[in-house]
């Protein structure tokens, strides 16, 4: 790794928590550009805070974060986050596409209009997202995976460097799934994304490289997930996890038997 | 009915209903959606202190609610902020409390104390010119205030996390958001009264958002709703002789129910 390309993000032994109770612990992790992270774990396993922490929202205890080699703060606007839809309140009276404008906001300063090359973006993300003919709908009256959209076209609208996902799956319909994860790594062609999930299935299918998270990640680049640790991450048989597919975890045929 | 209009009392009190509707309006929106109505209740309830302390040490007691409704703002906004818990109970706390110091500075305060029912129930019918035109002069910094910060105010409203990576001063704002529910809770104590300013600050947007997709149409018809509430109640309460502040809420509450019964006839919002 030469200076003039960091990794896109690195942590080194971080530990971060609420009132004084860690949730993540001596947690390392070094994503490189162009890779298509998924970090599994259960829930309350830590995949927020880790979401969280890397994106300055709160601030670790000990240990470094750094992303594209700066600290967050100072590079953050040029990372896409795409949030859990389940935190949104439905009756918010506001269109997809006021959403969607939102990823502007980074680069309009304070008391200045959206302007045209702010549109022709928005217009662009939301044709990629497939989300133009819902554009003045309500948020809160689109389906799970239109609102899943919207909120990927937002964070695409910031035209980042770095793609984080929460769950993105997470209550979209499981017939529609398989559509968010083509339109993610169609973007991983230019962008770097990084994913934290329950569900194991989907990751199997869709990534370059994964990463179990309880507590404490175990990391270490590509695909391969050593014997033992999946059972020690979810604190239970991976056989019980993926309905009985125990020794097929990760190999990739696996799309359709997520969980 | 024409005959209420040759008073000038009746005059100011239907200027001072449609010059606090806007700021309603628009506080009242940011209110509802970021979930602050208990807070900015509280607020209200605290500002009481400062009434009281202005009759103890005889100052007007307004700008006493001007001082303690921003200060309880500004504490409630700062603990609503740095802590994750248990929120609610300490903004219960400061509100019982300041209401209670108001309370005990009044016992202690020797004399006539002429006008006290008014800040608590409202007294819209004794609302002096000069009055009217502090309401216009807050009108326009939070219309000012909302029209420039739009955006930013949105996304807030919409999505904090989002916005506070997007590199937008969120905690600035928001305090200025909150020094805003101050100064309009003192602006309508004259309307309907510090006890009664929690309805009239949330129904509006709240039936506003049932029927809109945009929050500045929220803002503006919940502007218009508060204008109507507060003149048909103080027609009501001319004619029958009523306390005007409380009519004012009952005509905006039973427009909430009505509101809510239309919309879950399944109307979109326009």
């Amino acid at each position: 790794m030469t200076e003039a390309s960091p990794p896109v993000v690195e942590m080194d032994g971080v530990g971060a928590g609420y009132d004084s109770e860690l949730v993540l612990e001596n947690v390392t992790l070094k994503i490189a550009s162009g890779d298509f992270v998924g970090i599994i774990g259960p829930n309350g396993g830590g995949k927020t805070t880790l979401i969280r922490v890397i994106l300055g929202i709160l601030q670790p205890e000990r240990g470094t974060v750094r992303v594209f080699g700066r600290p967050v703060t100072e590079v953050r606007a040029t990372v896409g986050y795409v949030p859990q839809i389940l935190e949104f309140d439905r009756a918010f009276p506001i269109r997809a596409i006021d959403v969607v404008r939102m990823g502007r906001l980074g680069r309009r300063g304070l008391r200045s209009a959206y302007n045209k090359a702010d549109n022709e973006v928005v217009d662009r993300v939301m044709e990629e997202t497939g989300m133009v003919d819902h554009a003045n709908r309500l948020f809160g009256e689109l389906s799970g995976g239109q609102r899943q959209r919207a909120l990927i076209a937002r964070a695409l609208a910031v035209e980042p460097e770095l793609l984080v996902l929460d769950e993105p799956t997470a209550n979209v319909d499981p017939s529609l799934q398989g559509g968010i994860y083509d339109l993610l790594a169609e973007l991983n062609e230019s962008v770097t994304i990084l994913m934290v999930t329950h569900d194991l299935g989907v990751v199997s299918a869709h990534v370059k490289s994964v990463g179990c998270l309880n507590r404490t990640l175990h990391y270490h680049g590509g695909i391969h997930i050593p014997e033992g640790v999946l059972e020690e991450t979810f604190g239970c048989s991976v056989d019980f996890i993926t309905h009985g597919t125990p020794h097929r975890v990760f190999p990739k045929h696996m799309k359709g038997q997520g969980s | 009915m024409t005959e209420i209009f040759e008073y000038e009392f009746m005059r100011n009190a239907l200027a001072a209903g449609l010059l606090v509707s806007v700021a309603c309006g628009v506080i009242g929106t940011f209110v509802v959606l970021n979930r602050m109505v208990f807070v900015s209740a509280g607020i209200a309830h605290a500002a009481y202190g400062g009434i009281g302390l202005g009759y103890f040490a005889g100052f007007n007691p307004v700008l006493g609610a001007v001082g303690f409704s921003v200060a309880a703002a500004l504490g409630m906004g700062a603990i609503e902020r740095a802590a994750r818990q248990r929120t609610d109970t300490v903004i219960g706390v400061i509100w019982a409390a300041g209401m209670a110091l108001g309370i005990l500075l009044i016992d202690l305060t020797e004399g006539y104390k002429a006008d006290l029912m008014g800040y608590l129930f409202g007294s819209i019918l004794a609302v002096p010119t000069f009055d009217l035109w502090i309401m216009l002069g807050l009108d326009v910094v939070i219309v000012a205030l909302a029209v420039l910060y739009y955006k930013e105010l949105l996304a807030i409203s919409f999505d904090e996390n989002f916005a506070r990576i997007q590199n937008v001063p969120v905690d600035r704002l928001y305090l200025i958001l909150m020094c805003m529910v101050g100064l309009t809770v003192v602006m309508m104590m004259r309307v309907v009264g510090l006890i009664l300013v929690i309805a009239l600050l949330t129904i509006p947007p709240a039936i506003g958002a049932l029927f809109t997709r945009d929050m500045r149409k929220t803002m503006i018809l919940a502007s218009f709703l508060g204008m109507i509430f507060t003149t048909i109640g103080l027609l009501v309460s001319f004619a029958f002789d009523l306390t005007s502040g409380a009519a004012i809420i009952l005509v905006s509450a039973v427009a909430y129910l009505a509101a809510l019964v239309i919309r879950s006839q399944g109307r979109a919002p326009s």
